[in-house]
């Protein structure tokens, strides 16, 4: 009934495609500036520690010392000094309880993805491995307080503390090794058992080959992981401000137990070991990462 | 020559049954095929290797089996001469005293009470930012950078405990100290923002452990849902954008849906880590002798940070049984929790 002319600028038939209405761009716009935010306030904290540790830290590890002395006859308000003494004991602990972790966790994942299937003891295995993630480091530490030093009568000492991390290394190398043998290729094994070789071999020779780099790289981060922790240096090892060689025997320095000692010392001297100490131990797991990015470019399988 | 083989290989791989696509041993059809002499000679029945090599795997998978029980096995045998001591409710009480072991005093009401209700507020805290950077990082950010930028997250979890305790006592607690004091001037009225047992200027509250509590367990909250969310099947997604969804409307139809379940395992993952969580608890909160009083502003001590600060003067199996009882009940506390984590997502066939 309008006019003509107002009926040319009407499209025949209404758009399929209408825009979007203003309340759902408003709600879009709204959910999108959360999310990116949700991003930003993560990158806060971890920006702000950093800072304070390089802020705190820097100007005491400068100083050649701090690599090369450890702070036996100093006293707690005597600047100076250095911390070989727990870089050693960090390094060596968290070396030996790698050394005795990776085999653990190497045959729970071959058994876990080449024997296991479905079976029940596979799906406990893999329930356990679970927990055995959760599990605090605290309760690590008390189990092996209870087993090692009131059941078989050991002191306290670098070993035990080792021994602890193993129950925190062990599930970290579990899941990573299995993830890495599970993306193995199936046909690979298949070749391999064509051509007669036994199932232990293809395993050695073919597959954890195949896999190597993944788990190397999984072993540096769960190492990383666990020479920062500090419960069970407190409750399995006494401080020493001075060297120990010897992991089975007398107190032994780590960073962290150093860190948790020297807290107890006000001076500007305590301050100091505490935040050098931080960045040094942020350090190392910064070297054990680089280490594991490098394995990983270094050892992947060749592919065209 | 294929004779051989195949004689062989049932014999040598006894288990490939075990795997799919390897075919099955089956006696039935080995037992018709008579071993030549070359075969007998250079193939055991079973190689030895094999059979050590099987052990060995197997042996392991028992090992974390056993490892699991004996955790809690050797922690109950410690702690029960100190319950038997014990002349209070080691449930119902308050009270921890285990210096004189003739008259040992330990509850562990309190330590149950500060540890649940600092990971409570840590959780509420990480939760829904975990959530944001979850579907930050596998919708929102350019696709380029979101590998990086997920890495990002996962260095949080790679700073050591005490150094973020360390932080959050000398640097987070007195930037939250203004919060805090305008919190329990507002809200006082509220039993949670209540003025507290310790002071507030010091920062040693549940509030400031909360605070940093949130920011550990937000890597493995995230990396958790980020997991489950990036499973999206693409067709759910496409469908959505198909329809002339919004991102956000695709996210609230397809994504959500999808991953709540691995959302709500992964923050149950993260409540085990805040239970456990050690040092920096015991570098934040101020030990107080006055009793946990439903206040954010009190102070107190955790399990865990209970157990760490009397460790190193763990000297009589008596006293020391009254921290390992109480080690005892987080052990089962983060057991429980992190088993429900585990079923909520074992229901879950699509998640795999």
């Amino acid at each position: 009934m309008t006019t003509e002319t107002a009926d040319l600028n009407r499209l025949a038939t209404p758009p399929t495609f209408q825009s979007v209405s203003t309340g759902r761009k408003i709600k879009n716009g709204i959910a999108t500036g959360l999310v990116w935010l949700a991003f930003a306030v993560a990158i806060v904290p971890l920006v702000w520690v950093l800072y304070t540790v390089v802020q705190r830290g820097l100007p005491v590890v400068l100083d050649p010392d701090w690599w090369q002395k450890s702070l036996s006859g100093l006293l707690s308000r005597q600047q100076g000094g250095g911390v070989y003494h727990a870089i050693y004991g960090t390094l060596v602990q968290g070396i030996v309880c790698g050394l005795l972790s990776v085999p653990i966790g190497l045959f729970v994942a071959i058994y876990l993805v080449e024997y296991g299937g479905r079976s029940k003891l596979s799906r406990a295995t893999t329930f356990m491995v679970d927990i055995l993630t959760g599990v605090p480091s605290i309760v690590a530490a008390l189990f092996v307080y209870t087993l090692w030093i009131t059941t078989f009568g050991f002191g306290r000492s670098g070993f035990a503390v080792s021994l602890a991390l193993v129950l925190l290394m062990v599930p970290v190398i579990v899941r990573t090794t299995e993830e890495m043998l599970k993306i193995v290729p199936d046909e690979l094994r298949e070749a391999s058992y064509a051509l007669g070789i036994p199932k232990w071999k293809t395993i050695v020779k073919i597959v954890i080959p195949t896999a190597l780099s993944g788990i190397l790289t999984g072993v540096m981060l769960a190492l990383a992981r666990v020479m920062g922790e500090t419960a069970p240096v407190l409750v399995l090892a006494a401080y020493a401000p001075f060297i120990n060689y010897n992991l089975f025997d007398g107190p032994m320095a780590s960073l962290p137990l150093l860190m948790a000692t020297e807290r107890n010392n006000p001076t500007q001297a305590g301050f100091e070991r505490i935040w050098g100490a931080a960045i040094t131990l942020v350090l190392i797991i910064t070297l054990f990462n680089l280490l594991a990015t490098v394995i990983s470019r270094w050892l992947a399988p060749k592919t065209k | 020559m294929n004779d051989r083989i195949v004689a062989k290989r049932p014999a040598g791989t006894g288990d490939a049954g075990a795997r799919e696509g390897v075919p099955a041993a089956r006696p039935a059809t080995e037992a018709p095929i008579p071993p030549t002499t070359e075969a007998d000679q250079n193939a055991p029945h079973v190689r030895p290797g094999d059979r050590i090599f099987r052990g060995l795997a197997t042996g392991s998978g028992i090992f974390i089996v056993v490892l699991i029980g004996a955790i809690g096995l050797f922690l109950l045998l410690q702690a029960i001469p100190s319950l038997a001591l014990d002349q209070v409710s080691f449930l119902t009480s308050r009270e921890w005293s285990t210096g004189d072991v003739n008259n040992m005093r330990f509850g562990i009401l309190d330590l149950l009470l500060v540890t649940v209700v600092s990971s409570a507020f840590a959780l509420l805290i990480a939760m829904p930012i975990a959530l944001g950077i979850a579907l930050f990082l596998t919708q929102y950010a350019p696709r380029k950078l979101s590998r990086p930028f997920a890495y990002v997250i996962d260095l949080l979890s790679a700073v050591p405990s005490i150094i973020y305790g360390l932080w959050g006592l000398l640097v987070l607690a007195p930037v939250l100290t203004p919060v805090g004091e305008w919190l329990t001037d507002v809200l006082g009225w509220f039993p949670l923002f209540a003025e507290g047992n310790v002071s507030i200027e010091l920062g040693g509250t549940i509030f400031t452990a909360g605070v940093v509590l949130a920011v550990m367990i937000l890597p493995i909250i995230t990396a958790v849902s980020r997991e489950v969310f990036d499973r999206t099947p693409p067709a759910h997604i496409e469908g959505a954008i198909a329809l002339g969804a919004t991102k956000w409307e695709v996210v609230r139809t397809t994504v959500l849906p999808f991953g709540k379940a691995g959302y709500v395992s992964a923050s149950m993952l993260g409540l085990g880590r805040a239970l456990g969580e050690t040092i920096a608890l015991m570098i934040i909160l101020s030990a107080t002798n006055a009793a946990f009083g439903w206040s954010l502003f009190d102070g107190g001590a955790t399990f865990a940070s209970k157990i760490a600060l009397a460790a190193p003067e763990f000297n009589d199996p008596r006293s020391a049984g009254a921290y390992i009882a109480a080690g005892l009940v987080l052990f089962v506390l983060t057991f429980v929790v992190n088993a429900i984590a585990r079923s909520i997502v074992a229901g879950h066939k699509e998640y795999e």
